[in-house]
């Protein structure tokens, strides 16, 4: 990371913000129709303690069931992969499950599993990010070039030392990509949850009883939350990409 | 002597959605051991198909292949591999591509040794210190080379080479043709090339067998008479015209584009 590749990210979070104060000032909106940059740091102060316990509740369950999503994601991608007849059998019924609006799902779960508050948020979490995981392997397993696996193959190599060896780090770039869209899902999911539940926890519950007291600037200091840790969460997945599946970048030039 | 390779009768057919695909159908090849035998055919003939049968990759319908005195039922580690894709593992340095194989087959190798082995064949295609560059760092013409490395590192007794230098320019085709030269004399072999190109049937090989358009049968076979290594000025002698435009007569006949006879 260079200078450079921090300062202008951070200078146009500041611009944004300006033009945020400006466009309330020059508009007179008072508090309750748009809340300013500058109303938001008394509410952080106000309820900073807060933020910090409901940022965590969210922010843990956001990653157990991204991770969740990853382990089953994978496995499903790679039995998917790997046979032609369970991917012929599970795509219809994976993309039926997809297009189901999760918001629908939402108050389903919350009734089956009344009082479990953490087990709904982290299911939702799961069950709304595993698609594109378990997509992108399924591809990228599927379309490895059949001379990859004959070079190991002709040496007498097992199904899985090819895998471990050749198909698994060659699906990384395209697994990576996927759980770049996948940490976003999740987060929504944890956050729809969370506002939906009565009697919540999270960031999403903070929102809620934001809502019902009529403190704007506090919903408002919510949302610039949530929008903090997403970014923190993918950029976690970008480091991560970096290590694993960095070469997967070219030499630019 | 016994030969190497032996293929006998071999019929094999493809199994596809329109029922099956016969590809290879009476395919006769012998090859002594420390030969090299070109294979050349029209496009899609089965050539491939004939080399996926020698690995071990694909078993014969009909018919038998034979290595070194026994049967092929299934992939053996005493065979190596290299295609018209060069097939890199993106993520490895190109010395660790080069030592993949040995992580395959069993070796009495040391960890030091094996990577003694990989960079000594590296230096010996001209790819003296690109060890630890990554493949996307490298020409096409490089990638090749190393992936013709990483075909012999395991010293095999048999290399299986299809179109390795297809899809490269002519000078650099040229250049790979002296080193195949260079790396046999150090690391012999016995090979099976297959090419679209009759130059380099005649200027690598020893012996070269014309396959039949599909299903393909063995249609011709021409005997090289120089074996060892090559000046590539013999590629513009008499001999060599006479030989290209014999060559060029049967893949016609294969093709269907000249009646079956002799050349006037
Ligand atoms: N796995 C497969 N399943 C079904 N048909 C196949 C399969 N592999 C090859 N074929 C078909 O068999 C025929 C011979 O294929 P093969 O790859 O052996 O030809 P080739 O001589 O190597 O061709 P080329 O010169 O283009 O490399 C082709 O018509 C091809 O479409
Ligand atoms: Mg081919």
């Amino acid at each position: 990371m260079t200078f450079r590749q921090i300062a202008v990210p951070c200078l146009a979070i500041l611009i944004f913000l300006a033009l945020w104060e400006a466009l309330v000032w020059v508009m007179g909106w008072p508090n309750y129709k748009m809340a300013s940059p500058s109303d938001l740091l008394p509410a952080y102060e106000r309820y900073w303690s807060l933020f910090l316990t409901m940022g965590w509740q969210t922010l843990w369950r956001t990653v157990v069931g991204l991770l969740l999503a990853v382990v089953f994601g994978t496995a499903l991608g790679m039995v998917m992969g790997f046979s032609r007849t369970m991917r012929d059998a599970l795509y219809p019924l994976l993309v039926g499950f997809n297009a189901i609006p999760k918001a629908t799902v939402v108050p389903i779960v919350a009734l089956m599993f009344v009082g479990m508050h953490d087990f709904n948020t982290v299911l939702i979490a799961f069950m709304i990010s595993f698609f594109p995981i378990a997509v992108s392997v399924s591809i990228g397993l599927s379309t490895l070039e059949p001379e990859y696996r004959d070079i190991l193959r002709s040496l007498g190599a097992s199904q899985s030392v090819i895998f471990w060896k050749i198909a698994l780090p060659k699906t990384l770039p395209e697994f990576f990509g996927a759980l770049k869209v996948a940490v976003t899902l999740a987060f929504i999911g944890t956050n729809l949850m969370e506002i939906v539940s009565p009697h919540g926890r999270g960031l999403g519950a903070l929102f809620d009883s934001g809502k019902t007291n009529s403190d704007y600037p506090l919903m408002f200091a919510v949302l610039i939350a949530l929008a903090f840790l997403g970014i923190v969460l993918y950029y976690v997945v970008v480091a991560l990409e970096k290590v694993f599946a960095g070469w997967a970048e070219r030499p630019q030039g | 002597m016994t030969n190497l390779i032996e293929i006998k009768g071999v019929r094999h057919a493809y199994k596809t959605a329109k029922g099956p695909l016969p590809v290879l159908d009476g395919l006769e090849l012998s090859v002594p051991e420390g030969g090299f035998t070109a294979v050349v055919g029209p496009s899609g003939c089965g050539k491939s198909t004939l080399t996926k049968l020698v690995a071990g990759l694909l078993k014969p319908d009909e018919g038998e292949v034979w290595l070194h005195g026994e049967k092929v039922k299934s992939p053996r580690s005493t065979v190596g591999m290299a295609f018209q894709n060069p097939v890199m593992l993106e993520w490895r340095s190109i010395l660790k591509n080069v030592m993949l194989p040995l992580e395959i087959v069993p070796t009495k190798l040391s960890r030091k040794q094996q990577e003694e082995r990989a960079r000594y064949l590296l230096a010996l295609v001209g790819l003296e210190g690109f060890e630890d560059k990554r493949p996307s760092e490298l020409s096409g013409g490089m990638r090749q080379r190393a992936s013709l490395c990483r075909a012999l590192v395991h010293s095999p007794e048999v290399l299986i080479l299809d179109e390795p230098f297809g899809a490269l320019d002519a000078f650099t085709r040229e250049d790979l043709w002296q080193i195949m030269h260079q790396v046999k004399e150090k690391e012999p072999f016995t090979g099976v090339l297959i090419t679209h190109d009759l130059r380099e049937s005649i200027y690598l090989a020893d012996q070269v067998v014309v396959l039949s358009g599909r299903p393909a049968r063995t249609q011709f076979t021409l005997d090289v008479g120089t074996k060892g290594t090559r000046d590539i000025a013999h590629l513009y002698t008499p001999e060599a015209a006479a030989m290209l435009a014999m060559l060029r007569h049967q893949i016609e006949i294969a093709q269907g584009r000249a009646p079956a006879e002799a050349p006037a």
